[in-house]
């Protein structure tokens, strides 16, 4: 145990070590050009001089870079205060209020989908790989690349014009676009929420399927497995206890490899489906030209995706202890 | 290894060949596989015409009198102002909002995605396979800094940079093509550093630099054509994922802008219409999906093609043939297979 504790109290101070150079990075694009074309992004298209002039006096983006580097790490460092990422010149708002608002519908998303997509990917695959070339595992690598080909956005469009709207125009009216928070009763909320669960979770169950059947087949086919078998355990326990556990290993690894891609499918989600989070406040900040918001939506995605890849990491590191003492 | 390979090792046993077999070389080998392969060549075949179709996009245009960024609100739209259906008024796919050719504007986004895809596709595996051969031949520091890069960039928020990008520069089509190559080589150097580690380890590389062969010449012309298999699938297989990933830029307003005419915005633009004009969401939709669907087809036919002992996609088809073909596949396996050497010493 204390050498599992010993790995995530590193695994968090080089997360904060990344997080801390995509800060930088992103400071650096946004901030490191003539002030005047900071300003006006900053300001948005439709400012006067003299707005212009107030923006460059307040946010002092006359002073030195490395000082305004300064200050901005300090308010970020800070980020439990409002003020941690800014104002948005659109609505005046303080950016982490913003993101804060729409943070419980990408969670909402997120959550739902992500679980979906492992039941399905590893079910699949699992239920694939003990039964190989049975119509179910055919059917299924078929499956897999067509989801594999299949964009997001691609199979959202297509769900809301082959299931939504047909529904919708014979009565079904509990599956809907938009968003409903779950204070308004869970199967509202379910209702709104499946079908960007179910666009977000099979494109990326197609990549799990493909990788879990691949790698419990070879799993399989080890000695271990075989010693097992001579045993005279049941089949059952073979598969699910010796065979399933070694072969989840390459899935968690490929997960932390994925989360980004996660993060770009949301986006496209809550894009198609008319769903106000974070993704789709960042693409309306992008048509605005509202520069805090993107900002504030692009270190807010960094921390996201350190986080999760600890816990990923720190879920590899108990399925198989070799990993900790590397 | 799976059972059904140990079933088909155990039939190439059994029907070992008969006379002397003349020598091939990989590629001879690897070419006789995939001409049998009936998906990889439909799906050869799907690419030419897409290829083809987007060539000569500005000859259909001028054909059908649509030129691609016309809009026609007279006979183009319906009298509510809505897109028309499919056939009405010489347009074969019927029209978009403003009343423009969704045919023609469907051949010229294919040009984009092509385009977009084989570009970054190039730029992304030459990076790819430097990088990864650099990492795997030179190890030491070099090999840890350039290690850790990769899967830097393998876990980046990829959508996130180009949002952000997008909000920095102005969207243009080298941007894009910055970004989609920037996404894309890390995945090829992954393969290639791992491939290189093996490989440099080889007899025939130590013989080489008893010769006196510098690191350069040992990487490009010893090492790389070595690598040339692996590659290959993987950079058909880049193609489709850079093209939805142009379509995806594209539909969230960050890629193509819109009057140029590409799958992702024309997607995006048809979002209003999912009651009134179907036809406006599912020609386009079939044109990316068929596109990168025949691209994922055909890197796989390359793959199992390249390497009869890897798990198919398509095990019905395959597992038919080996029973039909098992004879002369077992003649053709790959001389550095465990396979070659059964059917050798039976």
């Amino acid at each position: 145990m204390l050498g599992f504790i010993r790995f995530l109290i590193r695994r968090i101070i080089g997360g904060i070590v990344v997080l801390w150079i995509v800060d930088s990075l992103t400071f650096f694009l946004f901030f490191s050009r003539p002030v005047i074309l900071v300003a006006r992004e900053l300001a948005g298209r439709t400012a006067t001089p003299q707005v212009l002039q107030e923006v460059v006096r307040n946010l002092g983006l006359n002073q030195p870079i490395m000082v305004q580097y300064w200050r901005f790490f300090d308010r970020l460092i800070h980020f439990w205060r409002s003020d941690a990422l800014g104002e948005s010149f659109f609505s005046q708002e303080s950016v982490k209020t913003l993101l804060a608002q729409d943070l419980p519908i990408t969670a909402s998303v997120v959550v739902g989908g992500v679980v979906l997509w492992l039941i399905v990917g590893l079910g699949v695959g699992i239920i694939s790989a003990t039964r190989p070339r049975s119509l179910f595992d055919r059917l299924s690598t078929v499956g897999v690349l067509a989801g594999l080909s299949m964009p997001v956005f691609v199979l959202g469009e297509l769900l809301i014009l082959l299931v939504f709207l047909p529904l919708n125009e014979n009565g079904v009216t509990w599956i809907a676009t938009g968003y409903v928070g779950l204070s308004q009763g869970i199967v509202p909320w379910l209702g709104h929420m499946i079908l960007p669960w179910i666009t977000l979770a099979t494109v990326q169950a197609a990549i799990y399927t493909r990788l879990s059947r691949g790698s419990l087949l070879d799993t399989l086919g080890e000695d271990y497995i075989r010693t097992a078998r001579a045993k005279g355990l049941s089949e059952r326990r073979v598969i699910y206890r010796h065979g399933v556990r070694a072969a989840l290993t390459p899935v968690v690894s490929q997960l932390g490899v994925d989360i980004g891609a996660l993060l770009g499918g949301v986006i496209v989600v809550e894009e198609v489906f008319s769903l106000p989070g974070l993704g789709a406040q960042s693409v309306t900040a992008i048509d605005n030209g509202d520069l805090p918001v993107i900002i504030g939506f692009v270190l807010v995605a960094a921390a996201f995706v350190v986080i999760a890849n600890i816990i990923v990491d720190a879920a590899y590191a108990l399925l198989d202890p070799r990993v900790r003492i590397s | 290894m799976s059972v059904s390979e140990l079933q088909f090792q155990a039939g190439s046993v059994e029907a070992a060949p008969e006379q002397a077999i003349e020598g091939r070389s990989q590629w001879q080998l690897t070419w006789r596989r995939l001409r049998h392969d009936k998906m990889a060549v439909a799906s050869v075949i799907v690419i030419l015409l897409m290829t083809v179709l987007a060539l000569i996009a500005p000859l259909i245009a001028s054909l059908l009198h649509h030129p691609v960024d016309v809009a026609y609100p007279n006979t183009g739209l319906s009298a509510a102002g809505l897109p028309l259906s499919p056939g009405t008024h010489g347009f074969p796919l019927g029209t978009d909002y403003v009343g423009r050719d969704l045919l023609v504007r469907i051949l010229y986004g294919a040009r984009i995605s092509l385009f977009v895809g084989l570009v970054t596709t190039a730029i992304a595996t030459v990076a790819g396979v430097t990088i990864g051969m650099v990492a795997g031949y030179f190890g030491g520091w070099i090999d840890t800094v350039l290690a850790r890069f990769i899967d830097a960039v393998l876990a980046f928020p990829v959508v996130v940079i180009a949002l952000a990008l997008a909000a920095r520069f102005s969207p243009s089509l080298t941007i894009i093509i910055g970004v989609i190559s920037f996404f894309s080589w890390a995945a090829i150097s992954r393969i290639v550093r791992g491939q290189t580690l093996s490989l440099k380890e080889k007899e025939y590389i130590e013989a080489a630099r008893s010769l006196g062969a510098g690191p350069w010449r040992i990487m490009f012309l010893d090492i790389m054509p070595n690598l040339m298999g692996p590659v290959i699938v993987l950079a058909t297989l880049s193609i489709p994922q850079a093209i939805v990933f142009e379509a995806t830029l594209s539909f969230l307003g960050i890629g193509i802008q819109a009057p140029t005419a590409s799958w992702g915005n024309i997607l995006a633009e048809a979002q209003n219409f999912y009651q009134e004009a179907w036809w406006y969401v599912v020609f386009p939709a079939a044109a990316l999906l068929i596109t990168t669907l025949a691209f994922n087809l055909l890197g796989d036919g390359i793959r199992d093609a390249m390497d009869p002992r890897t798990e198919r996609i398509f095990n019905a088809r395959t597992d038919r043939k080996n029973r039909k073909n098992s004879r002369s596949r077992a003649g053709l396996a790959d001389p550095g297979s465990p396979l070659a050497a059964t059917t050798d010493g039976s």
